[in-house]
């Protein structure tokens, strides 16, 4: 992808906090990122790091009450989805930008069939009539790799599997062709054979739409094989963005490091114990005046303490939110 | 001692779990999703059995169908010396301490209206005479071994994220010590950090108790770094059965084999370059599995028999079996069909029964 294109979104500065019981949880602090046309960027890090508030909250989708978007910017299509009326936010929600939740269980509604669910948005937002969009749903189920299509259409989502019920949820987001697609968490349910049909299928997609998709993670395998660039998130912050290749190839954020230090492989030896990141995540009662991750991080200095260290340019495209220098690529590699 | 080591503590034979399909305004059944067809194996103390297989395959069901989450269709189910399969619910809840299940979707299997202690917490209060202060003293220690903060023992569910909520099912599965847990994909939703946190969580209480576990996944990675052994299934069935190493150095079914080869690896180097078996065809229903060989019509090495005959699942010396027709078994080796993959070890007492689902 040239780096100049314009990009299909843009975000800035965006921050969530939720008002709970217990006091404020600063769930996203400051996070900011763009999306070209037609590219894939991987989104990995910590559980509970804020992967999904971010994506919940430029498509508006979190209550408010206890969750509040404090400040921020999301430009999509010229216009600032955080400023725009709730109706024409729904509009974009499911057309321009289609989105798949981390939890099918819930984002599927349990009384109506799946049938039903898939025709909706064929129907509200691209004005099929009944046969069509039935016809459509049907074909979207086989695209996504379900057996017997047409007939499961009558079934609720509790007679699918937990994989079908996740893909019945990629039907849907991909119904009405969207620019954007936000895929949190969108195959871990999933088997590797099935996982990579549906990879191919949103190659596919991206060649022929021109789809620009984002795509949540933990599977680092995942990430190396489809996307172009990836941002790593820690503590409600972007703290490490880089094309694919230099991010496995020289990480040069702690965790980062840490984090590609943890996965056991298919291939080579066994390890006998898995290597984990000590420590605990910090809890986010407040914006953080230093770096998040700074209690666990080997590298830490006082400076860590005293400052939130902003991101800053280590490569070609490729920015850390880190005041330590890593050693090079070939010096690190047994860092 | 070593005996005593191979003791089956879970026996499974012939189990059959089979969904009604239902049409018209009567629902009358026209037909029957055969989610688990006839699936016998062993699960021995202290080890770690891995289920492998495709998305719909029917691993949860068959996890679920164990521990009599369903009034199972058919089989025999042993558990710690009770015969299960059959046991009416009053009877199953006095078991129940001793056999618990990690769900595959945390949200839908945790009470949105109970804070995390009372989650936690629950089974201890409805099993053991527990003061309150020593349960909360355990919910902490719980929750510190899954790696949760106790100061969110009072939050709600919806206050946390996915690999957070998927944490609060692992502690309350914990929570009374079982000998057996069913782990129904535990760490899918949970980034790899935390993923080797509960893993190896997994792995000291096991080795300090004795732990038995079905661990249903679907991250070939991770199953490698935990089962002793590993069963794959297809439509209803295992395919093969086997010793971990030896199945992920050799595996023997061609399903097993297309499954290992399409495994993602971390490395943009070795993916960009990477040979996968792709299968082709589309998955079969399982309303309606193919004659023969459930993998026949997806198989790069159907042989003409394959669509006719289904292979039974038979041992191939040691602790593998595999139901392939690429793979004859000698006569000897052959291994009953309601003996299963290890007969040798525990023979059904009496006939089994066929049951009516629900
Ligand atoms: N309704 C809520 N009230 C209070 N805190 C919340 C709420 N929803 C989320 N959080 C907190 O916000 C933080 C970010 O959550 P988020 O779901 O974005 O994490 P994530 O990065 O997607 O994690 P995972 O990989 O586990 O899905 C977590 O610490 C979570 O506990
Ligand atoms: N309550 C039910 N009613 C009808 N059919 C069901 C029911 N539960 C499961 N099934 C069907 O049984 C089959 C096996 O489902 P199961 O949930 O056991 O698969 P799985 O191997 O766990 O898949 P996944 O990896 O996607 O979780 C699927 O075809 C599913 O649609
Ligand atoms: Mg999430
Ligand atoms: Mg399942």
């Amino acid at each position: 992808m040239p780096d100049g294109a314009a990009p299909v979104l843009a975000v800035s500065g965006l921050k969530t906090v939720f008002r709970t019981r217990g006091g404020e949880v600063h769930a996203v602090n400051d996070v900011g990122f763009r999306l070209r046309p037609g590219e894939l960027l991987g989104v990995v890090g910590e559980s509970g790091s804020g992967k999904s508030v971010t994506m919940m909250s430029l498509l508006g989708l979190l209550p408010s009450p206890p969750a509040e978007v404090r400040a921020g910017e999301v430009i999509f299509d010229g216009r600032n989805l955080l400023t725009m009326p709730p109706e024409e936010l729904r509009a974009v929600r499911g057309g321009g930008i289609g989105f798949i939740f981390q939890d099918p269980m819930t984002s599927l509604n349990p009384v109506f069939n799946v049938g039903f669910q898939i025709t909706e948005p064929l129907r509200r937002h691209l004005g099929m009539d009944r046969a069509r969009a039935e016809a459509r749903a049907a074909e979207l189920l086989d695209l996504v790799g379900i057996p017997d299509a047409r007939r499961r259409l009558k079934d609720y989502p509790h007679q699918f599997s937990g994989g079908m019920r996740q893909r019945v949820m990629i039907a849907i987001a991909l119904a009405c062709d969207p620019k954007v697609l936000i895929a949190d968490e969108p195959t871990t349910a999933l088997d590797v054979t099935i996982q990579a049909q549906i990879l191919e299928l949103v190659r596919d997609l991206r060649q022929k739409l021109g789809m620009a998709i984002i795509w949540i993670t933990h599977d680092l395998g995942v990430i190396a094989g489809i996307a172009d660039r990836v941002m790593v998130m820690y503590g409600g912050q972007v703290v490490e963005e880089a094309p694919v290749k230099a991010l496995f190839a020289d990480p040069r954020h702690p965790y980062t490091r840490a984090l590609l230090r943890t996965i056991p492989h298919v291939r080579g030896p066994r390890a006998a114990r898995l290597r984990v990141i000590e420590g605990q995540p910090p809890i986010l009662r407040a914006a953080p005046s230093a770096c998040p991750f700074r209690a666990r991080c080997a590298h830490a200095m006082p400076r860590c303490a005293a400052e939130n260290p902003a991101l800053r340019a280590v490569g070609s495209g490729h920015a850390i939110a880190c005041f330590w220098d890593a050693p090079a690529a070939a010096e690190a590699a047994h860092g | 001692m070593a005996e005593a080591a191979r003791q089956p503590l879970v026996a499974v034979r012939g189990l059959k779990m089979y969904f009604p399909i239902t049409a018209g305004l009567l629902r009358r059944r026209v037909g029957d999703v055969k989610a688990v067809d006839d699936v016998s194996f062993d699960i021995r103390a202290g080890e770690t059995l891995g289920l492998v297989g495709e998305s719909g395959c029917g691993k949860s069901t068959c996890g679920r169908a164990i521990l009599r989450l369903y009034d199972i269709t058919a089989g025999s189910i042993r558990i710690d010396g009770d015969e299960i399969a059959r046991m009416g619910q009053t009877a199953l809840r006095r078991l129940r301490p001793k056999m618990q299940m990690v769900f595959q979707d945390p949200q839908a299997s945790l009470n949105p209206r109970m804070t995390v202690a009372g989650i936690i917490g629950e089974p201890l209060a409805e099993h053991t005479p527990m003061t309150q202060a020593e349960r909360l003293e355990r919910i902490y220690g719980l929750m510190d071994a899954v790696g949760l903060n106790r100061n969110f023992a009072n939050r709600y569910p919806h206050e946390f994220s996915g690999g957070q909520r998927q944490r609060i099912g692992i502690a309350r599965a914990l929570a009374l010590n079982p000998k057996f847990i069913v782990c129904d994909e535990p760490i899918a939703a949970l980034d790899v950090s935390i993923q080797a946190q509960v893993v190896n969580l997994l792995e000291e209480l096991q080795a300090r108790f004795g732990l038995t576990y079905l661990f249903i996944s679907h991250d070939l990675s991770m199953v490698r770094h935990i089962a002793t052994r590993v069963a794959v299934m297809y439509l209803g069935r295992i395919v093969e059965i086997a010793d971990r190493d030896a199945l992920y150095s050799a595996p023997l079914h061609p399903y097993t084999q297309a499954l290992l080869s399409a495994v993602p690896e971390p490395d943009p180097d070795y993916e960009g370059q990477r040979r996968r078996i792709i299968l082709t065809g589309d998955v079969p229903s399982p309303a309606r599995p193919p004659e023969g060989c459930r993998f026949s019509t997806r198989c790069p090495t159907v042989l003409d028999i394959c669509r006719r005959v289904a292979p039974e699942l038979s041992t191939r010396g040691g602790d593998r079996a595999v139901a392939c027709h690429l793979h004859p078994a000698t006569a000897q080796q052959t291994a009953g069909r309601t003996g299963g993959p290890m007969a040798a070890v525990w023979e059904p007492a009496g006939q089994i029964q066929q049951g009516e689902h629900r």
